[in-house]
């Protein structure tokens, strides 16, 4: 479709005006952990730039410590998500035996039950299981997960049936099969889940402020919370600096993985 | 007749060989199919299946601060939530939380699909941009809007204050709390919605396009009847998802307003939270989580249900 200059005008001038206000509070953060305190307070622009910001936050907090908590949880989840709905996904697609279509609705029904809504139980469970401040707690509950078992699901049923017949008839195994030939053939569908598993593994809140009490595992998210509440001085700048931290692993991965997951989570939402 | 006898014999060993081997075989691959599902089911039935029966159960009891039962009490856990003006206010302002976030959400993100749409210079960066705050977490997002919403040195407060218009406590005050924890999350939700939408609008068949161009429509006209119908499983989606997402609200509050000012945004989970971990209510937190469990089981459902023709999962 070819636009006239006085369309593609239009276009750009709204484009740009979306892309400030969309974009605005991260701008504004970024702004401020380089600022002073008192620019800041004065409300007026940099008059300097400097780094103390993140520098206060890392020496005062314990940023970095939370920031590995973070990346271990994040990929526990991230590796358990994927080979537990990997291995699922095999069976509702290559394996045919009874109880399957039961076991399918079973795995739908899942989809109905929020975290939320048995989030008490679940404490209690972990707490019995002394998985507090341990990073079990924080990753083995959310291993299973229908969504993903969904999505890998429909990329491998657009793989032929007939690959099977054929390592079936050179006497190869159904589990070598599948480590052999359907994850290297659906690699680009792992790779799309895994970042969305990632993504939303750094982004949760509820669950890492039950289940940690302290330093040791406390992820990014729950350190953030901490930084804000008990910065005294109302010092905004150190706490721009932890909030542009913790959303920087984030961004970069999404502005990698932007093109995969809107195809990717397209496809296994409407397919 | 002996022979044909026997042959008979013979063909009813082999049957029943044949038999027993396809028994053998639909074993073997039940003992398959499990050892595959296994990993999961077991995870399911310990994190998801049991915990959630166990809430049914647990709000029907009193319990003491460790969440173990100690009086059974039948409906009445029920019967005070839906008789608590605290609840009950919670529970209308999360209607009208789905009610301001969803729409919004998904009207802007719609806007911003269509406009990101266009085959223009540097497109990309523009899409990028509006999908970024999907990489926002709920505790920044809240962060960097806590700012903003600052009665004194916030942006919005010296913007209107150059307008010449009285400061808005947008947190602490009644009127404004609600509307300003949803415009936080609006601005959160629009990267994942615009995300999906885009999706959906580029897996719409061009030629449609092309033959409504030879037709000379209007870029307006293609919109109403093109790109919308077109897209309508898709937006369907992201509604029933939004109001999901929605009912689960959480984070927000507890960095915003931690449920004030006067309860006006103790959303249901932020109050479930606080029945439970704060208060140590374990039966009325269940009893509230049922009535969460249900609103959530009606959605899916409606969404399967209405969605069933576009949305295959079989």
């Amino acid at each position: 479709m070819m636009l006239s200059a006085g369309k593609k005008a239009i276009f750009y001038v709204l484009l740009i005006i979306s892309a400030f206000l969309i974009a605005g509070p991260a701008l504004m953060a970024i702004v401020m952990s380089f600022m002073t305190n008192q620019d800041i307070l004065t409300g007026s622009l940099p008059t300097t730039i400097s780094l103390d910001n993140y520098f206060a936050a890392f020496t005062r907090f314990p940023l970095l410590q939370y920031f590995l908590n973070s990346f271990i949880v994040s990929i526990v989840i991230m590796l358990g998500q994927l080979i537990l709905s990997a291995l699922a996904a095999y069976a509702f697609v290559f394996l045919e035996f009874k109880g399957r279509d039961f076991l399918f609705y079973l795995f739908i029904a899942t989809m109905m039950v929020p975290f939320e809504a048995s989030v008490i139980p679940n404490f209690h469970i972990i707490r019995d299981l002394g998985w507090i401040d341990r990073y079990s707690g924080l990753t083995v509950p959310f291993f299973a997960t229908a969504f993903g078992t969904f999505l890998l699901r429909q990329n491998f049923k657009q793989i032929p049936k007939e690959l099977r017949e054929a390592s079936q008839i050179e006497g190869i195994g159904d589990f070598k099969f599948f480590l052999k030939v359907i994850l290297p053939v659906s690699r680009t569908s792992l790779v799309t889940y895994g970042i969305y598993s990632f993504l939303t593994s750094w982004n949760m809140y509820l669950w890492p402020l039950l289940v940690t009490t302290n330093d040791t595992v406390r992820t990014v998210q729950i350190g953030l919370k901490q930084l804000q509440t008990q910065e005294q001085l109302n010092d905004w700048g150190v706490i721009m600096a932890g909030a542009v931290i913790i959303i920087l692993p984030t961004l970069i991965l999404l502005f990698l993985g932007q093109k995969k997951l809107q195809k990717g989570l397209t496809e296994g939402a409407l397919k | 007749m002996r022979m044909a006898n026997s042959a008979l014999e013979a063909n009813e060993t082999f049957m029943y060989q044949v038999e027993r081997v396809k028994k053998k075989n639909r074993k073997l691959s039940f003992i398959k199919g499990m050892l595959f599902l296994l990993p999961s089911l077991i995870l399911f039935s310990v994190f998801l299946f049991y915990p959630m029966l166990k809430t049914i159960y647990l709000s029907f009891f009193l319990t003491d601060a460790k969440g173990a039962t100690t009086v059974f009490v039948g409906w009445d856990n029920y019967k005070e939530i839906f008789t608590d003006s605290v609840f009950l206010k919670g529970m209308k302002n999360t209607f009208l939380f789905v009610f301001y976030t969803v729409p919004l959400t998904v009207i802007i993100s719609l806007f911003l699909t269509v406009i990101a749409n266009e085959k223009l210079k540097g497109i990309g960066v523009f899409r990028t941009i509006f999908s970024s705050t999907m990489g926002v977490s709920v505790a920044a997002a809240s962060v960097f809007w806590l700012y903003l919403f600052n009665p004194t040195m916030g942006l919005l407060n010296k913007f209107l204050e150059l307008l010449g218009a009285e400061s808005i406590g947008w947190l602490t005050d009644p009127d404004w709390a609600l509307f300003a924890v949803s415009v936080t999350t609006i601005w959160m939700n629009i990267g994942f919605t615009f995300l999906i939408l885009l999706g959906g609008l580029q897996s719409i068949d061009s030629s449609l396009y092309e033959s409504a161009d030879i037709e000379g429509s209007s870029y307006f006209y293609k919109l109403r009847r093109i790109t919308i119908p077109m897209l309508s499983p898709t937006l369907f989606f992201v509604i029933t998802v939004s109001i999901i997402n929605a009912f689960q609200t959480f984070g927000q509050i507890d960095i915003l307003t931690q449920g004030g000012p006067a309860n006006e945004t103790n959303l249901i989970v932020y109050s479930i939270y606080r029945e439970a971990f704060v208060n140590y209510q374990f039966g009325s937190a269940s009893a509230q989580a049922i009535v969460l469990f249900i609103f959530i089981l009606l959605m899916t459902a409606l969404q399967f249900k209405l969605g069933e023709r576009r949305v295959h999962y079989q």
